[in-house]
């Protein structure tokens, strides 16, 4: 393995343990009842759909080669299909990936 | 010692019909593949999944090394992206704790947080008592975090057959898994709208910070979604 590439790794699994450790560490005197604990919930679900809003509208990597209109239109046939499949969540994501293969052809 | 009846209980949870281990490993496939195409090896592509156990700051760290950043640059970039996990810990530990537990499996587990594990978990704990839920969330992590290393060692290997638009239908899996979740976890008027405004003000505030956008979307989004569902509640 190559020095450089180890160090990455290192520096990137230290940057990614040091938020879970801190949150592990604080959370002990936080009462599960308290204010406090809804308002980290309501932080947590808020910055969950902030990312992945953010992945969908500006992806890094390789989807974001794909058009913005084909990755619109899977997101909101897949949350169409979410909703009439009673809320199943396998099926929209495997029609997503195949959806997205296949608009990613033509669009 | 780790209870192996709730362990395993949390461990077979990736087996139910609306488990993320699908969509997980898809995810990490498309990951293998991606760090194969850096030029990583097997070793490092999987040492990198195993200690990292993040897609985001996993796909910050490729990037970063694509463009020759420093050390430094890499860890912020990736400090930055994976510290949404501080308040996800902060939501998901108060509800595991529990004094006859010794200390160190909360150290040692919280290394499993990551979205799917976190949404397991929220919609699977109050099934569980309160006593045995470190057991059973250490049961999850293990499952997913497993999940992944296969899923980058298969991607590893996958690469030299995937082509381009297949490698776009892997990477869109996740985020819309994740939507779906995010909007069946929509059951009280604090989530639903934290949610929605996540959803909103994440994408307004690229446009003024790309790297703070996630940050400020969920804290000011998590904020305002907190003292709506309080006024509510008054």
């Amino acid at each position: 393995m190559s020095t450089s590439v180890v160090l990455a790794i290192l520096v990137t699994s230290l940057a990614t343990f040091l938020s879970r450790f801190l949150g592990a560490i604080t959370s002990k005197g936080v009462k599960e009842t308290s204010k406090l604990f809804r308002w980290f919930n309501c932080l947590a679900y808020s910055t969950l759909a902030a990312l992945i809003a953010r992945t969908i509208m500006f992806p890094v990597g390789v989807l974001s080669d794909a058009s913005y209109m084909s990755r619109c239109i899977v997101v909101l046939f897949c949350l169409f299909i979410f909703f009439i499949s009673k809320r199943n969540f396998v099926y929209p994501t495997i029609i997503s990936a195949i959806m997205m293969t296949l608009l990613s052809n033509y669009l | 010692m780790i209870n192996k009846e709730f362990f395993f209980r949390g461990f077979k949870s990736i087996l139910a019909p609306d488990s993320p281990a699908l969509a997980l490993g898809c995810c990490f496939i498309a990951i293998g593949a991606l760090l194969k195409n850096l030029g990583f090896n097997i070793q490092e592509s999987i040492f990198s999944t195993m200690l990292t156990y993040a897609l985001p700051g996993s796909l910050v760290m490729a990037e970063s090394l694509l463009v020759g950043a420093s050390l430094l640059n890499i860890f912020l970039a990736v400090w930055f992206v994976n510290a949404r996990l501080y308040p996800m810990a902060v939501s998901l530990f108060p509800l595991m704790i529990h004094k006859s537990q010794p200390k160190w499996k909360y150290y040692f587990s919280c290394h499993f947080i990551a979205v799917s594990a976190w949404l397991i978990m929220k919609s699977n704990y109050k099934s569980v008592e309160k006593k045995h839920r470190i057991d059973f969330w250490i049961g999850i992590g293990c499952a997913t975090w497993t999940t992944a290393v296969i899923g980058t060692f298969i991607g590893f290997y996958l690469s030299d057959y995937l082509d381009k638009n297949m490698m776009m239908g892997l990477a869109i899996l996740n985020p819309i898994y994740f939507l779906c979740m995010m909007v069946g976890a929509m059951k009280t008027i604090q989530i639903t709208a934290s949610v929605i405004l996540g959803l909103l003000l994440g994408p307004i505030f690229y446009f003024f910070s790309p790297e703070w956008s996630i940050l400020l979307g969920g804290f000011i989004g998590g904020t305002i979604a907190y003292f709506i569902g309080e006024l509510n509640v008054n």
